[in-house]
Protein backbone atom coordinates (compact mmCIF):
# COMPACT_ATOMS: atom_id res chain seq x y z
CA UNK A 1 0.00 0.00 0.00
CA UNK A 2 1.60 3.82 -0.89
CA UNK A 3 -0.18 6.55 -0.64
CA UNK A 4 1.40 10.03 -1.59
CA UNK A 5 2.52 12.00 1.11
CA UNK A 6 1.04 15.34 0.70
CA UNK A 7 2.71 18.43 0.74
CA UNK A 8 2.93 20.11 3.53
CA UNK A 9 4.60 18.21 6.08
CA UNK A 10 6.90 20.40 8.70
CA UNK A 11 10.12 20.14 6.75
CA UNK A 12 12.30 19.70 9.93
CA UNK A 13 10.05 16.98 11.23
CA UNK A 14 12.72 14.64 12.27
CA UNK A 15 14.20 17.46 14.15
CA UNK A 16 10.98 18.55 16.55
CA UNK A 17 10.10 14.89 17.01
CA UNK A 18 13.63 15.02 19.07
CA UNK A 19 12.07 17.92 20.91
CA UNK A 20 9.76 15.45 22.61
CA UNK A 21 11.36 13.14 24.69
CA UNK A 22 7.94 10.66 25.03
CA UNK A 23 8.44 10.17 21.63
CA UNK A 24 11.43 7.66 21.76
CA UNK A 25 9.68 5.48 24.80
CA UNK A 26 8.43 1.72 23.70
CA UNK A 27 5.49 0.24 25.09
CA UNK A 28 4.59 -3.14 26.26
CA UNK A 29 6.06 -5.96 23.90
CA UNK A 30 8.51 -3.65 22.86
CA UNK A 31 6.60 -1.70 20.52
CA UNK A 32 7.29 2.18 19.52
CA UNK A 33 4.77 4.25 20.67
CA UNK A 34 2.41 5.82 17.53
CA UNK A 35 0.85 8.64 19.72
CA UNK A 36 -2.54 10.05 18.01
CA UNK A 37 -4.59 11.26 20.59
CA UNK A 38 -3.12 15.12 21.39
CA UNK A 39 -6.33 16.51 20.64
CA UNK A 40 -6.80 15.09 24.16
CA UNK A 41 -3.52 16.48 25.36
CA UNK A 42 -0.48 17.23 23.43
CA UNK A 43 2.91 15.55 24.01
CA UNK A 44 5.45 17.58 26.34
CA UNK A 45 8.61 19.70 24.90
CA UNK A 46 12.09 19.17 26.64
CA UNK A 47 11.76 23.05 26.38
CA UNK A 48 9.02 23.15 28.24
CA UNK A 49 9.93 20.34 30.57
CA UNK A 50 13.48 22.24 31.48
CA UNK A 51 11.94 25.60 32.10
CA UNK A 52 9.34 24.21 34.95
CA UNK A 53 12.36 21.81 36.19
CA UNK A 54 14.40 25.23 35.99
CA UNK A 55 12.04 27.31 37.56
CA UNK A 56 11.46 24.81 40.56
CA UNK A 57 15.07 24.27 41.13
CA UNK A 58 16.02 27.80 40.56
CA UNK A 59 13.44 30.43 41.22
CA UNK A 60 10.22 28.84 43.10
CA UNK A 61 8.54 31.45 45.63
CA UNK A 62 5.08 32.91 45.92
CA UNK A 63 4.64 35.36 43.51
CA UNK A 64 3.17 39.38 44.17
CA UNK A 65 3.43 38.83 47.84
CA UNK A 66 7.32 37.84 48.52
CA UNK A 67 9.65 40.49 49.34
CA UNK A 68 12.96 38.75 48.48
CA UNK A 69 14.85 38.20 45.72
CA UNK A 70 12.96 34.88 44.96
CA UNK A 71 9.81 36.28 44.97
CA UNK A 72 10.52 38.88 42.28
CA UNK A 73 12.13 36.38 40.28
CA UNK A 74 8.85 34.17 40.58
CA UNK A 75 6.57 36.92 39.64
CA UNK A 76 8.62 38.50 36.82
CA UNK A 77 8.59 34.39 35.21
CA UNK A 78 4.68 34.24 36.42
CA UNK A 79 3.94 38.02 34.90
CA UNK A 80 6.48 37.04 31.77
CA UNK A 81 4.17 34.22 30.73
CA UNK A 82 0.78 36.20 30.81
CA UNK A 83 2.81 38.44 28.20
CA UNK A 84 3.45 35.43 26.52
CA UNK A 85 -0.04 34.40 26.14
CA UNK A 86 -0.88 37.80 25.35
CA UNK A 87 1.28 38.03 22.61
CA UNK A 88 -0.01 34.84 21.20
CA UNK A 89 -3.87 36.00 21.05
CA UNK A 90 -2.75 38.97 19.63
CA UNK A 91 -4.65 40.66 22.65
CA UNK A 92 -4.79 44.71 23.15
CA UNK A 93 -3.69 44.50 27.05
CA UNK A 94 -2.02 42.11 28.63
CA UNK A 95 -4.47 42.86 31.74
CA UNK A 96 -6.97 40.54 29.47
CA UNK A 97 -5.18 37.20 30.36
CA UNK A 98 -6.88 35.45 33.31
CA UNK A 99 -4.73 32.44 33.97
CA UNK A 100 -7.19 29.45 35.20
CA UNK A 101 -6.72 25.91 36.09
CA UNK A 102 -8.06 24.72 32.11
CA UNK A 103 -10.38 25.76 29.84
CA UNK A 104 -13.51 24.44 31.56
CA UNK A 105 -12.82 26.42 34.15
CA UNK A 106 -12.35 29.50 31.93
CA UNK A 107 -15.73 28.89 30.16
CA UNK A 108 -17.45 28.81 34.05
CA UNK A 109 -16.11 32.08 34.97
CA UNK A 110 -17.78 33.41 32.44
CA UNK A 111 -21.04 31.56 32.40
CA UNK A 112 -21.03 32.11 35.87
CA UNK A 113 -20.33 35.62 35.73
CA UNK A 114 -21.82 36.89 33.06
CA UNK A 115 -25.62 39.01 33.86
CA UNK A 116 -28.60 36.99 32.67
CA UNK A 117 -32.10 37.25 33.59
CA UNK A 118 -35.17 35.84 32.68
CA UNK A 119 -35.82 36.97 28.59
CA UNK A 120 -32.42 36.71 27.35
CA UNK A 121 -30.95 34.27 25.38
CA UNK A 122 -27.44 32.30 25.17
CA UNK A 123 -27.18 30.36 21.90
CA UNK A 124 -24.59 27.80 21.89
CA UNK A 125 -23.85 24.60 19.25
CA UNK A 126 -24.96 21.10 18.91
CA UNK A 127 -20.93 20.39 17.94
CA UNK A 128 -19.66 21.95 21.55
CA UNK A 129 -17.56 19.97 24.09
CA UNK A 130 -19.29 19.69 27.42
CA UNK A 131 -17.62 22.25 29.00
CA UNK A 132 -19.30 24.42 26.51
CA UNK A 133 -22.62 23.02 27.11
CA UNK A 134 -22.86 22.56 30.83
CA UNK A 135 -21.76 25.78 32.37
CA UNK A 136 -24.57 27.56 29.70
CA UNK A 137 -26.95 25.09 30.95
CA UNK A 138 -26.35 25.87 34.81
CA UNK A 139 -26.37 29.62 34.07
CA UNK A 140 -29.60 30.07 32.01
CA UNK A 141 -31.31 27.88 34.55
CA UNK A 142 -30.17 29.84 37.38
CA UNK A 143 -31.51 33.10 35.59
CA UNK A 144 -34.09 31.86 33.65
CA UNK A 145 -32.70 33.13 30.83
CA UNK A 146 -33.35 30.89 27.53
CA UNK A 147 -30.47 28.01 26.17
CA UNK A 148 -31.00 27.79 22.22
CA UNK A 149 -28.48 26.16 20.29
CA UNK A 150 -27.57 25.83 16.21
CA UNK A 151 -27.73 22.33 14.91
CA UNK A 152 -25.19 20.29 12.50
CA UNK A 153 -25.98 19.67 8.84
CA UNK A 154 -25.29 15.91 7.65
CA UNK A 155 -21.94 16.93 6.92
CA UNK A 156 -20.98 18.07 10.14
CA UNK A 157 -21.02 21.71 9.64
CA UNK A 158 -22.77 24.18 11.50
CA UNK A 159 -26.79 24.57 10.57
CA UNK A 160 -26.59 28.38 10.07
CA UNK A 161 -30.03 28.69 8.20
CA UNK A 162 -32.01 29.56 10.92
CA UNK A 163 -29.23 32.31 12.44
CA UNK A 164 -31.84 34.82 12.02
CA UNK A 165 -34.14 33.53 14.22
CA UNK A 166 -31.44 32.72 16.72
CA UNK A 167 -29.14 35.90 16.92
CA UNK A 168 -32.43 38.44 17.77
CA UNK A 169 -31.93 41.20 20.76
CA UNK A 170 -32.75 38.97 23.51
CA UNK A 171 -29.50 36.99 22.41
CA UNK A 172 -26.75 37.84 24.91
CA UNK A 173 -24.00 35.37 24.61
CA UNK A 174 -22.94 33.47 21.50
CA UNK A 175 -20.56 30.78 22.80
CA UNK A 176 -19.32 28.39 20.45
CA UNK A 177 -16.37 26.36 19.31
CA UNK A 178 -13.85 26.98 16.98
CA UNK A 179 -12.47 23.87 16.11
CA UNK A 180 -14.80 20.78 16.61
CA UNK A 181 -13.07 18.43 19.06
CA UNK A 182 -15.09 15.60 17.24
CA UNK A 183 -16.06 16.06 14.31
CA UNK A 184 -12.76 18.23 13.69
CA UNK A 185 -15.35 21.16 11.69
CA UNK A 186 -13.77 24.45 11.74
CA UNK A 187 -16.16 26.95 12.49
CA UNK A 188 -16.96 30.64 10.48
CA UNK A 189 -16.22 32.23 13.94
CA UNK A 190 -15.41 35.38 12.19
CA UNK A 191 -18.73 35.97 10.60
CA UNK A 192 -20.69 34.12 12.97
CA UNK A 193 -19.06 36.77 15.57
CA UNK A 194 -19.94 39.41 13.07
CA UNK A 195 -23.56 38.58 13.19
CA UNK A 196 -23.53 37.96 16.91
CA UNK A 197 -22.78 41.89 17.13
CA UNK A 198 -24.79 42.95 15.35
CA UNK A 199 -27.40 42.05 17.67
CA UNK A 200 -25.36 42.89 20.59
CA UNK A 201 -24.58 39.80 21.99
CA UNK A 202 -21.43 38.91 23.27
CA UNK A 203 -18.95 36.07 21.64
CA UNK A 204 -17.02 33.41 23.76
CA UNK A 205 -15.01 30.91 21.76
CA UNK A 206 -13.61 28.09 23.01
CA UNK A 207 -9.87 27.84 20.96
CA UNK A 208 -9.32 24.70 22.97
CA UNK A 209 -8.82 22.60 19.71
CA UNK A 210 -7.87 25.74 17.42
CA UNK A 211 -4.65 27.04 19.98
CA UNK A 212 -2.50 24.33 18.85
CA UNK A 213 -2.72 24.59 15.39
CA UNK A 214 -4.34 27.75 13.88
CA UNK A 215 -3.09 31.43 14.20
CA UNK A 216 -5.18 32.81 16.71
CA UNK A 217 -6.05 36.85 16.89
CA UNK A 218 -8.71 37.68 19.21
CA UNK A 219 -8.84 40.84 17.74
CA UNK A 220 -9.32 39.79 13.97
CA UNK A 221 -11.96 37.31 14.85
CA UNK A 222 -13.79 39.53 16.67
CA UNK A 223 -14.16 37.29 19.98
CA UNK A 224 -15.44 39.31 23.47
CA UNK A 225 -13.96 36.39 25.46
CA UNK A 226 -11.86 33.03 24.15
CA UNK A 227 -10.61 30.23 26.11
CA UNK A 228 -7.90 27.80 25.60
CA UNK A 229 -6.03 25.20 27.70
CA UNK A 230 -2.10 24.86 28.36
CA UNK A 231 -2.24 21.17 27.73
CA UNK A 232 -2.88 20.77 24.25
CA UNK A 233 -0.78 23.39 23.28
CA UNK A 234 2.28 21.05 24.37
CA UNK A 235 2.36 22.64 27.65
CA UNK A 236 1.29 21.14 31.04
CA UNK A 237 -2.29 20.72 32.51
CA UNK A 238 -3.28 22.26 35.39
CA UNK A 239 -3.26 25.93 33.62
CA UNK A 240 -5.61 27.22 31.49
CA UNK A 241 -6.32 31.04 30.20
CA UNK A 242 -9.63 32.88 29.32
CA UNK A 243 -9.10 36.32 27.79
CA UNK A 244 -11.18 39.03 27.37
CA UNK A 245 -12.21 42.50 26.55
CA UNK A 246 -11.24 45.07 29.11
CA UNK A 247 -14.51 47.03 29.01
CA UNK A 248 -16.54 43.63 30.03
CA UNK A 249 -14.15 41.98 32.32
CA UNK A 250 -14.08 45.25 34.45
CA UNK A 251 -17.81 44.35 34.38
CA UNK A 252 -17.81 41.21 35.65
CA UNK A 253 -17.97 40.73 39.05
CA UNK A 254 -15.71 38.22 40.94
CA UNK A 255 -15.77 34.42 39.91
CA UNK A 256 -13.78 33.10 43.06
CA UNK A 257 -12.83 34.98 46.30
CA UNK A 258 -9.59 35.12 48.32
CA UNK A 259 -6.30 36.05 48.25
CA UNK A 260 -4.39 38.25 45.61
CA UNK A 261 -8.16 39.23 44.08
CA UNK A 262 -8.72 41.74 46.61
CA UNK A 263 -7.81 45.97 47.00
CA UNK A 264 -9.14 45.95 50.63
CA UNK A 265 -11.03 43.61 52.98
CA UNK A 266 -12.79 44.83 56.01
CA UNK A 267 -15.10 42.51 57.52
CA UNK A 268 -18.06 43.54 56.42
CA UNK A 269 -17.11 43.99 52.89
CA UNK A 270 -14.65 43.93 50.37
CA UNK A 271 -13.38 45.98 47.19
CA UNK A 272 -11.43 44.58 44.27
CA UNK A 273 -8.30 44.34 42.49
CA UNK A 274 -8.53 45.45 38.61
CA UNK A 275 -7.94 42.76 35.79
CA UNK A 276 -6.83 40.58 35.42
CA UNK A 277 -6.16 39.97 39.30
CA UNK A 278 -9.81 40.32 40.01
CA UNK A 279 -10.00 36.91 38.84
CA UNK A 280 -7.06 35.00 40.48
CA UNK A 281 -7.86 34.61 43.52
CA UNK A 282 -5.31 32.24 45.53
CA UNK A 283 -1.76 31.43 44.48
CA UNK A 284 -2.08 30.17 41.04
CA UNK A 285 -0.59 27.69 39.20
CA UNK A 286 2.80 29.51 39.00
CA UNK A 287 4.95 26.97 37.15
CA UNK A 288 2.34 25.51 35.23
CA UNK A 289 1.87 29.11 34.06
CA UNK A 290 5.72 29.50 33.08
CA UNK A 291 5.44 26.41 31.53
CA UNK A 292 2.62 27.27 28.95
CA UNK A 293 4.81 30.29 28.64
CA UNK A 294 7.21 27.81 27.23
CA UNK A 295 4.88 26.60 25.29
CA UNK A 296 4.02 29.25 23.40
CA UNK A 297 7.38 29.92 22.43
CA UNK A 298 8.20 26.46 21.50
CA UNK A 299 5.11 26.60 18.72
CA UNK A 300 5.42 30.07 18.13
CA UNK A 301 8.61 29.76 17.13
CA UNK A 302 7.75 26.73 14.35
CA UNK A 303 4.80 29.05 13.08
CA UNK A 304 1.16 28.13 14.29
CA UNK A 305 1.09 28.90 9.92
CA UNK A 306 3.17 26.44 9.26
CA UNK A 307 2.24 23.93 11.91
CA UNK A 308 -1.67 24.32 10.77
CA UNK A 309 0.06 23.07 7.07
CA UNK A 310 1.43 20.22 8.61
CA UNK A 311 -1.90 19.41 10.18
CA UNK A 312 -4.17 19.39 7.21
CA UNK A 313 -1.15 17.62 5.23
CA UNK A 314 -1.05 14.86 7.77
CA UNK A 315 -5.00 15.69 8.22
CA UNK A 316 -5.50 14.58 4.44
CA UNK A 317 -3.32 11.06 4.34
CA UNK A 318 -5.19 10.18 7.56
CA UNK A 319 -8.78 10.68 5.88
CA UNK A 320 -7.13 8.91 2.50
CA UNK A 321 -5.78 6.22 4.90
CA UNK A 322 -9.26 5.84 6.72
CA UNK A 323 -10.66 5.85 3.16
CA UNK A 324 -8.90 2.19 2.15
CA UNK A 325 -10.26 0.68 4.89
CA UNK A 326 -13.94 -0.91 4.23
CA UNK A 327 -16.28 -0.48 7.01
CA UNK A 328 -14.57 2.67 8.14
CA UNK A 329 -16.93 6.04 8.09
CA UNK A 330 -15.37 9.07 9.24
CA UNK A 331 -17.81 11.67 11.30
CA UNK A 332 -17.59 15.09 9.99
CA UNK A 333 -16.36 17.10 7.17
CA UNK A 334 -13.72 15.13 4.69
CA UNK A 335 -12.14 17.95 2.94
CA UNK A 336 -8.88 18.63 4.99
CA UNK A 337 -8.52 22.04 4.20
CA UNK A 338 -11.84 22.81 5.84
CA UNK A 339 -10.99 20.80 9.29
CA UNK A 340 -8.86 20.29 11.94
CA UNK A 341 -6.52 17.34 12.84
CA UNK A 342 -8.79 15.50 15.33
CA UNK A 343 -10.51 12.66 13.06
CA UNK A 344 -13.47 10.75 14.67
CA UNK A 345 -14.81 7.32 13.29
CA UNK A 346 -16.32 4.19 13.52
CA UNK A 347 -15.14 0.92 11.87
CA UNK A 348 -18.14 -1.11 11.55
CA UNK A 349 -18.87 -4.22 13.62
CA UNK A 350 -16.21 -3.38 16.17
CA UNK A 351 -16.82 -1.14 19.00
CA UNK A 352 -14.26 1.98 19.99
CA UNK A 353 -13.04 0.41 23.01
CA UNK A 354 -11.96 -2.72 21.21
CA UNK A 355 -10.73 -0.72 18.41
CA UNK A 356 -8.51 1.28 21.06
CA UNK A 357 -7.43 -1.68 22.94
CA UNK A 358 -6.31 -3.80 19.73
CA UNK A 359 -4.29 -0.45 18.49
CA UNK A 360 -3.12 0.03 22.40
CA UNK A 361 -1.82 -3.67 21.79
CA UNK A 362 0.44 -2.18 18.84
CA UNK A 363 1.53 1.19 20.66
CA UNK A 364 -0.92 3.15 18.85
CA UNK A 365 -2.83 5.53 21.41
CA UNK A 366 -6.05 7.03 19.73
CA UNK A 367 -9.09 7.62 21.89
CA UNK A 368 -12.58 5.66 21.95
CA UNK A 369 -15.88 6.80 23.65
CA UNK A 370 -17.50 10.17 22.78
CA UNK A 371 -15.24 12.68 24.17
CA UNK A 372 -17.44 14.46 25.89
CA UNK A 373 -19.77 15.60 22.65
CA UNK A 374 -22.36 13.08 23.77
CA UNK A 375 -24.76 15.43 21.92
CA UNK A 376 -22.98 15.86 18.78
CA UNK A 377 -22.85 11.57 18.44
CA UNK A 378 -26.33 11.67 19.08
CA UNK A 379 -27.18 14.15 16.61
CA UNK A 380 -25.41 11.39 14.17
CA UNK A 381 -27.12 8.24 15.81
CA UNK A 382 -23.79 7.22 17.52
CA UNK A 383 -22.94 6.32 20.51
CA UNK A 384 -18.93 6.67 20.56
CA UNK A 385 -16.83 6.61 18.06
CA UNK A 386 -12.75 6.14 18.24
CA UNK A 387 -10.71 9.38 17.44
CA UNK A 388 -7.07 9.68 16.00
CA UNK A 389 -5.65 13.05 16.48
CA UNK A 390 -2.58 14.10 15.33
CA UNK A 391 0.07 17.17 16.15
CA UNK A 392 2.92 18.50 14.63
CA UNK A 393 4.74 16.06 15.74
CA UNK A 394 3.08 13.23 13.54
CA UNK A 395 4.58 11.65 10.67
CA UNK A 396 3.01 9.53 7.47
CA UNK A 397 4.59 5.87 8.97
CA UNK A 398 2.54 6.59 11.98
CA UNK A 399 -0.64 7.05 9.67
CA UNK A 400 -0.10 3.89 8.11
CA UNK A 401 0.79 2.00 11.57
CA UNK A 402 -3.06 3.17 12.39
CA UNK A 403 -4.35 2.01 8.94
CA UNK A 404 -2.62 -1.26 9.12
CA UNK A 405 -3.68 -1.66 12.85
CA UNK A 406 -7.37 -1.30 11.85
CA UNK A 407 -7.02 -3.72 9.24
CA UNK A 408 -5.26 -5.62 11.93
CA UNK A 409 -8.60 -5.18 14.28
CA UNK A 410 -10.44 -6.15 11.78
CA UNK A 411 -9.27 -9.70 11.27
CA UNK A 412 -9.00 -10.21 14.94
CA UNK A 413 -12.51 -9.75 15.47
CA UNK A 414 -13.21 -11.49 11.81
CA UNK A 415 -15.48 -8.47 10.43
CA UNK A 416 -15.32 -7.35 6.75
CA UNK B 1 0.43 -7.32 26.05
CA UNK B 2 -1.90 -10.37 25.90
CA UNK B 3 -4.76 -9.42 24.23
CA UNK B 4 -6.28 -12.77 24.02
CA UNK B 5 -6.09 -13.30 27.89
CA UNK B 6 -8.37 -10.47 28.07
CA UNK B 7 -10.72 -10.92 24.69
CA UNK B 8 -11.09 -14.88 25.43
CA UNK B 9 -12.90 -16.82 22.68
CA UNK B 10 -15.99 -17.42 24.97
CA UNK B 11 -16.03 -13.62 25.41
CA UNK B 12 -16.15 -13.08 21.29
CA UNK B 13 -18.30 -15.58 21.49
CA UNK B 14 -20.77 -14.43 23.81
CA UNK B 15 -20.85 -10.51 22.06
CA UNK B 16 -22.01 -12.26 18.74
CA UNK B 17 -24.53 -14.42 20.04
CA UNK B 18 -25.51 -12.66 23.11
CA UNK B 19 -28.09 -14.20 25.49
CA UNK B 20 -31.37 -13.30 27.25
CA UNK B 21 -31.23 -10.09 24.93
CA UNK B 22 -34.15 -8.05 24.45
CA UNK B 23 -36.55 -6.41 27.40
CA UNK B 24 -39.10 -8.59 28.31
CA UNK B 25 -42.10 -8.24 31.32
CA UNK B 26 -43.10 -8.82 33.47
CA UNK B 27 -40.75 -7.10 35.66
CA UNK B 28 -40.62 -5.52 38.99
CA UNK B 29 -37.35 -3.39 38.57
CA UNK B 30 -36.18 -1.38 35.56
CA UNK B 31 -32.75 0.13 35.90
CA UNK B 32 -30.27 2.18 33.03
CA UNK B 33 -27.28 2.26 34.11
CA UNK B 34 -24.36 4.02 32.15
CA UNK B 35 -20.22 4.38 32.09
CA UNK B 36 -20.31 7.74 31.77
CA UNK B 37 -16.39 7.77 30.69
CA UNK B 38 -17.43 5.81 27.67
CA UNK B 39 -21.39 6.10 27.25
CA UNK B 40 -22.21 2.64 27.37
CA UNK B 41 -25.77 2.22 28.67
CA UNK B 42 -27.66 -0.35 29.98
CA UNK B 43 -31.21 -0.70 30.52
CA UNK B 44 -31.91 -3.87 32.62
CA UNK B 45 -35.54 -5.70 34.31
CA UNK B 46 -35.47 -7.62 37.15
CA UNK B 47 -38.45 -10.47 37.39
CA UNK B 48 -38.65 -12.19 40.80
CA UNK B 49 -41.37 -15.16 41.72
CA UNK B 50 -40.40 -14.76 45.57
CA UNK B 51 -37.31 -15.44 46.24
CA UNK B 52 -36.13 -16.51 42.84
CA UNK B 53 -34.84 -14.76 40.19
CA UNK B 54 -37.33 -15.90 37.40
CA UNK B 55 -36.12 -13.70 34.64
CA UNK B 56 -33.22 -10.86 33.64
CA UNK B 57 -33.79 -9.55 30.67
CA UNK B 58 -31.62 -6.21 29.10
CA UNK B 59 -31.28 -3.75 26.24
CA UNK B 60 -27.34 -2.85 26.29
CA UNK B 61 -25.15 -0.82 23.43
CA UNK B 62 -21.07 -1.21 24.28
CA UNK B 63 -18.33 -3.05 23.54
CA UNK B 64 -17.38 -7.00 23.36
CA UNK B 65 -16.57 -7.05 27.10
CA UNK B 66 -19.32 -5.37 28.40
CA UNK B 67 -22.31 -7.07 26.01
CA UNK B 68 -20.48 -10.33 26.94
CA UNK B 69 -20.50 -9.47 30.97
CA UNK B 70 -24.79 -9.35 29.76
CA UNK B 71 -24.87 -12.00 28.14
CA UNK B 72 -22.85 -14.76 31.06
CA UNK B 73 -24.57 -12.55 34.16
CA UNK B 74 -28.03 -13.61 33.00
CA UNK B 75 -26.64 -17.12 32.39
CA UNK B 76 -25.54 -17.22 35.78
CA UNK B 77 -28.06 -16.00 37.55
CA UNK B 78 -31.83 -16.60 35.89
CA UNK B 79 -33.53 -19.47 37.37
CA UNK B 80 -31.40 -19.25 40.93
CA UNK B 81 -32.66 -18.20 44.31
CA UNK B 82 -31.54 -14.26 44.51
CA UNK B 83 -29.52 -14.75 47.39
CA UNK B 84 -27.42 -17.47 45.51
CA UNK B 85 -27.56 -14.84 42.51
CA UNK B 86 -26.24 -12.05 44.32
CA UNK B 87 -23.59 -14.04 45.90
CA UNK B 88 -22.27 -14.49 41.90
CA UNK B 89 -22.37 -10.77 41.57
CA UNK B 90 -20.34 -10.53 44.88
CA UNK B 91 -17.73 -13.24 43.60
CA UNK B 92 -17.65 -11.87 40.18
CA UNK B 93 -16.99 -8.35 41.41
CA UNK B 94 -14.16 -9.82 43.58
CA UNK B 95 -12.86 -11.06 40.77
CA UNK B 96 -12.92 -7.82 38.28
CA UNK B 97 -11.22 -5.91 41.78
CA UNK B 98 -8.67 -8.21 42.57
CA UNK B 99 -6.16 -6.47 40.23
CA UNK B 100 -5.52 -10.24 38.33
CA UNK B 101 -4.42 -11.95 41.83
CA UNK B 102 -7.86 -13.33 42.70
CA UNK B 103 -7.99 -17.24 41.47
CA UNK B 104 -11.68 -17.58 40.06
CA UNK B 105 -13.91 -20.45 41.42
CA UNK B 106 -15.64 -21.68 37.85
CA UNK B 107 -18.02 -23.69 40.16
CA UNK B 108 -19.53 -20.69 41.03
CA UNK B 109 -18.67 -18.18 37.97
CA UNK B 110 -18.88 -21.07 35.14
CA UNK B 111 -18.43 -19.02 31.77
CA UNK B 112 -17.76 -15.81 34.22
CA UNK B 113 -14.07 -17.53 34.88
CA UNK B 114 -13.44 -16.02 31.23
CA UNK B 115 -13.19 -12.29 32.54
CA UNK B 116 -10.17 -12.93 34.50
CA UNK B 117 -7.70 -11.39 32.40
CA UNK B 118 -10.27 -7.96 32.51
CA UNK B 119 -8.97 -7.77 36.11
CA UNK B 120 -5.48 -6.80 34.02
CA UNK B 121 -7.06 -4.06 32.39
CA UNK B 122 -7.95 -0.78 34.48
CA UNK B 123 -10.15 0.50 31.73
CA UNK B 124 -12.32 -2.40 31.09
CA UNK B 125 -12.99 -3.26 34.49
CA UNK B 126 -15.83 -0.88 34.64
CA UNK B 127 -17.14 -2.49 30.98
CA UNK B 128 -17.85 -5.92 32.68
CA UNK B 129 -19.51 -4.90 35.73
CA UNK B 130 -21.74 -2.62 33.87
CA UNK B 131 -24.51 -5.18 33.74
CA UNK B 132 -23.72 -6.38 36.71
CA UNK B 133 -23.94 -3.50 38.99
CA UNK B 134 -26.92 -2.73 37.51
CA UNK B 135 -28.44 -6.41 37.98
CA UNK B 136 -27.69 -5.98 41.80
CA UNK B 137 -29.48 -2.36 41.46
CA UNK B 138 -32.39 -3.80 40.06
CA UNK B 139 -32.43 -6.88 42.24
CA UNK B 140 -32.74 -5.13 45.24
CA UNK B 141 -35.11 -2.35 44.01
CA UNK B 142 -37.39 -5.41 43.22
CA UNK B 143 -37.29 -7.13 46.61
CA UNK B 144 -38.32 -3.51 47.99
CA UNK B 145 -40.75 -3.23 45.61
CA UNK B 146 -42.58 -6.47 46.99
CA UNK B 147 -41.92 -5.59 50.22
CA UNK B 148 -43.29 -2.20 49.90
CA UNK B 149 -45.83 -2.02 47.05
CA UNK B 150 -47.29 1.41 47.88
CA UNK B 151 -43.93 2.72 47.31
CA UNK B 152 -43.19 3.45 44.23
CA UNK B 153 -40.24 5.81 44.22
CA UNK B 154 -38.31 3.35 45.90
CA UNK B 155 -34.22 3.42 44.54
CA UNK B 156 -35.32 5.19 41.44
CA UNK B 157 -33.02 8.07 42.66
CA UNK B 158 -30.06 6.26 42.69
CA UNK B 159 -30.74 4.47 39.20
Amino acid sequence: MTRAVPDGLLTDLEVIRKDFPILERTLAGGQPLVYLDSANTSQKPQVVIDAMVDHLEHHNANIARAMHQLGAESTAAFEGARDKVAAFLNAPSRDEVIFTKNASEALNLVARTFPLTAGDRVVITEMEHHSNIVPWQLATERSGAELRWFGLTDDGQLDLSNIDELLTPQTKVVALTWVSNMLGTINPVAEIARRAHEVGAVVVLDASQAAPQLPVDVQAVGADFLAFTGHKVTGPTGIGVLWGRTELLDQLPPFLGGGEMIATVSMAKSTWAPIPHKFEAGTPPIVEAIGLGAALDYISHIGLERIHAHEQAITGYLLDGLASVSGVKVLGPTDPTARGGAVAFELDGVHPHDVAQLLDSRGIAVRAGHHCAKPAHKRYGVQSSTRASSYLYTTPAEIDALIDGLEHTKNYFKVG
Amino acid sequence: MDLDALYQEIILDHYRNPHHAGLREPFEAEVHHVNPTCGDEVTLRVHLDGDRVEDVSYDAEGCSISQAAASVMTDLVIGKPLADALGTQDAFLELMQGKGQVEPDEDVLEDGIAFAGVAKFPARIKCALLSWMAFKDAALQATNAAVEPADTHQGALDA
